[in-house]
């Protein structure tokens, strides 16, 4: 993974100095709160119900042993001991002080980590495939443009004040496990004829009020002109984009009403336009990029995995979690595993601060000490030894993280909602929790087969209701908390919006749907290897609706 | 400045107000005393009881968003025999916390 | 009201003149609209002329007369408006501005380094803090940067990726007199 050199030491220090500088000036009344406001959340800091919140950055993702370690002090030291994974791959305190974020930022620095531009108008961070430099279905990897986009975004001094959030994802895969199409910019790295590194790109995808599928608009962006082509998306957003009404400052607002035609010309003007010389990236730079994400030591003798075996014919739930948490490796006697953060009944992608030092340790002793954050609020090991899975497996049941549900019913996304968040209209963690206790049961689980089930206790949809297979969002119907249920979902490569079924349901309704929907999606199957979003797909809503309405007197 | 949060389920809501806001430096939820104490108990919380006292209160807080609270509010409570607890279901969680167990137990105060 | 340029608050040269206003004679600054409309009568003026361009307000139609002005000004209603900062760069990089740009408004002090970087070299402040802050060279700047911008004539490219940038001691607002050296190293 990147490592900073004494460029990016020196830049995240100005930039902990400039914050702490900032929040003095605001504490003595210097900036009012208007002013300070957007300063703040360019640091990643919120107001919310509670307290304030403070979104730290994991680029991409990853995070070391040590990282993983530092956040665990702070949730310790400074917060209730937990922290929250979000789905863009970042982590949230829920219980910051103003006053000690400067220090907190500080500790951070040391670890090579910052808050910097996870709020605010600007570019955020950029999100990748969290299985990348591994997978076994990769092109190439994503990350190293992952991070020279991080760079190149960070404290730019034109696309700072930008008419809304900007937010872009990269993957190296057919398989799109980032939700590129519902990104402001999505890049998928892909080799041309000629065997030459380049990306497809797309703009305009976007959840919240209205949700919408990006266009693409190069099939074949060379490697070399990846930050040129990006300036020239981000001005025309920059010069254009509303400014007048938040909830239409999206560029997937501007791109809807310009049109796919003629926003692609646009883009190619304006890119024709920019003087590349400065911009250009050459091979070389790339490759000193690459050489951080370089696979690790690994050992290339496989001759078998005894023990991973044994374990898998003897132990029936360490069967079932290879069954589900563990996915094919490109490199023989490899595997991804995935760390549930999803237990029956609790808050998805919550961790105590024992729980990171226990991953941690894992990272370190099993995974060339790497792990990554998924935007489905799960962690990932990405390089694992088959024949240590068993003592992973073991060590991850003693800190409870060991829920094989990858996929499934009970591996809900889910944001914060109204239990914590000043914008939600509507509790989101309870509806997961109760959803997650019905179907708690592994047998049933495992019969449904792979379902994802999204909540959003608010149309800002964090919690990516929009591309579930069964979306939840929670809105405020008369003072009172209601849910409305989407369908159809997906935020792969074959993106789809979730379709709304029909009216609402109560909180406790709610549940009852949900069970109603699967129900009838497992008696509509055409056999248990149709999953419900196929089945969906075969069938549309009609079916789903007469089993939800059709008693309703 | 929030307008007051979700609608309420009294008939005098409109009308029976205390200020909430968030400490400055710390981010707790604080309501208004009487004595302008920004203090954490709704109980204590100074109640302005029509409009002309909701403007009043209202012009007294808003003098400490310079340097002690932010995001300021006037949000309707209930009168419910001896207390108080606020109309909206958002301020009911402010005052009291997350609805859900947290992960870890609450740190030793 | 004073203007910052360079590391000094000067006096203001120069005019606002309304669209409906008598040009007065000497430096004078008018909106697009006017220029547009008297293109030629102002072109035949003897004295300096600004242009001032409000926020959305664009450069079409005005790409081959910007070396008419010598003082472009933008103007900046709410500092989270950032269509200036396209306008500006655009300005120095791909119609070459040579004369003096100005940022004028709601301009803070935590904007100054990205004004500079792309292109303003002086600022129409009111904000009391920061005329304060440039005054006294108080400013926290951060002066690495991971792209270029508008400053490539004097910010150098430290190796050894090619989009490094570090800006120089002295841009408008640096901390000059800090004993410790404020992080600009």
């Amino acid at each position: 993974m990147y490592r900073y050199d004494e460029f990016d030491h020196d830049l995240v220090r100005e930039r902990v100095a400039e914050f702490t500088d900032q929040v003095a000036r605001r504490l003595s009344g210097e900036l009012t709160e208007d002013q300070f406001k957007p300063l703040r959340l360019m640091n990643g800091v919120y107001l919310q119900l509670h307290a304030y919140m403070l979104r730290i950055a994991i680029p991409y993702g990853t995070l070391s042993s040590r990282q993983m370690r530092r956040l665990a002090h702070l949730a310790r030291t400074y917060d209730r001991d937990y922290g929250h994974f979000t789905t863009r791959q970042n982590l949230q305190f829920h219980w910051t002080k103003l006053a000690e974020v400067p220090k907190m930022l500080a500790e951070l620095a040391e670890v090579e980590m910052h808050c910097i531009q996870t709020s605010g108008n600007c570019i955020r961070n950029v999100t990748a495939d969290h299985f990348a430099g591994a997978s076994a279905d990769e092109i190439a990897d994503p990350r190293p443009y992952a991070e020279i986009l991080r760079q190149w975004s960070s404290l730019h001094p034109e696309f700072s004040l930008l008419p809304r959030k900007f937010k872009l994802a990269v993957i190296g895969a057919p398989k799109d496990r980032a939700a590129i199409q519902v990104h402001d910019i999505g890049l998928e790295v892909k080799r041309n004829e000629a065997g030459e590194l380049g990306f497809a790109v797309w703009v305009g995808g976007g959840q919240g009020r209205t949700p919408m599928i990006a266009k693409k608009v190069r099939d074949f962006l060379p490697e070399a002109d990846l930050i040129a082509y990006m300036e020239a998306i981000l001005r025309i957003y920059n010069q254009q984009g509303r400014r007048d009404n938040k909830f239409k400052a999206r560029i997937k607002i501007l791109v809807h009403e310009m049109g796919e035609e003629e926003i692609k010309s646009a883009i190619e003007r304006e890119f024709a336009a920019i003087d590349k010389s400065n911009l250009q990236l050459p091979r070389d730079a790339v490759e000193r990029i690459e050489r951080y994400f370089a696979p690790p030591a690994f050992d290339t003798r496989f001759n078998g995995a005894p023990a991973f075996e044994r374990a898998r014919e003897t132990d029936k739930e360490f069967a079932s979690f290879v069954a589900r948490n563990v996915h094919p490796h490109k490199m023989p006697g490899y595997a991804i595993v995935t760390v549930s953060l999803k237990p029956i009944g609790g808050t998805p992608g919550d961790m105590t601060s024992a729980q990171m030092d226990a991953v941690a340790d894992i990272t370190e002793q099993y995974s060339f000490d790497e792990v990554r954050v998924s935007h489905e609020q799960n962690l990932v090991l990405p390089h694992v030894k088959l024949e240590d899975l068993p003592a992973v497996y073991a060590r991850l049941h003693a800190a409870d993280l060991a829920t094989a549900n990858y996929g499934l019913v009970t591996d809900i996304i889910c944001c914060p909602g109204l239990d914590y968040c000043s914008l939600a209209n509507a509790r989101s963690i309870p509806i997961a929790q109760r959803l997650s206790e019905r179907f708690a049961d592994p047998v049933r689980q495992s019969d449904i087969g792979d379902l994802k089930i999204k909540i959003s206790g608010c149309i800002n949809a964090c919690g990516h209701h929009h591309v579930g297979h069964i979306g939840i969002l929670g809105v405020d119907r008369k003072g009172e908390e209601f849910y409305q249920i989407t369908l159809g979902g997906s935020g792969d490569e074959t993106c789809s919006i979730g379709e709304i079924v029909g009216k609402g349901f109560s909180s406790e309704g709610v549940i009852d749907a949900v069970e109603t929907i699967v129900d009838t999606y497992l008696k509509l199957r055409e056999s248990p290897r149709e999953d419900f979003l196929t089945a969906y797909r075969r069938v549309g809503e009609a079916p789903f609706q007469e089993a939800l309405y059709a008693h309703a007197a | 400045m929030r307008v007051p949060g979700m609608s309420a389920k009294s008939k005098n809501s409109d009308l029976t107000l205390v200020a909430t806001a968030n400490d400055l430096r710390t981010g707790a939820v604080v309501y208004r005393a009487r004595d302008g104490a920004w203090q954490r108990d709704i109980s204590r919380a100074e109640i302005a009881e029509d409009k002309d006292a909701a403007a009043d209160l209202q012009q007294r807080a808003e003098t400490d968003l310079a340097l002690r609270v932010a995001d300021l509010a006037l949000i309707p409570i209930i009168r419910d025999g001896a207390f108080v607890r606020p109309a909206a279901l958002r301020e009911i969680i402010r005052a009291t916390g997350p609805t859900i167990e947290l992960p870890s137990p609450p740190p030793r105060l | 009201m004073p203007i910052f340029k360079g590391h000094s608050f000067i006096d203001n040269e120069w005019t606002l003149v309304g669209d409906d206003a008598p040009m007065p004679p000497g430096n004078a600054v008018v909106s697009k609209a006017r220029f547009t409309a008297e293109r030629n009568a102002l072109a035949a003026r003897n004295a300096p002329l600004g242009l001032i361009l409000r926020s959305g307000e664009t450069l079409d139609g005005l790409e081959d007369d910007l070396k008419r002005f010598s003082l472009i000004v933008l103007d900046i209603p709410k500092y989270t408006d950032g269509r200036a900062y396209s306008t500006a760069r655009l300005l120095r990089e791909r119609y070459e501005y040579l004369g003096e740009l100005r940022a004028s408004g709601d301009v803070l002090r935590d904007q100054i380094m990205f004004l500079h970087r792309v292109g303003f070299n002086s600022f129409d402040v009111t904000h009391e803090g920061t005329i304060a802050a440039l005054r006294d060279g108080k400013i926290r700047l951060v002066r690495k940067h991971y792209q270029p911008a508008a400053r490539e004539d004097e910010e150098s490219a430290p190796e050894p990726r090619p989009w490094l940038r570090v800006s120089p001691r002295g841009v408008p607002g640096d901390a000059l007199d800090m004993g410790i050296d404020g992080g600009g190293i």
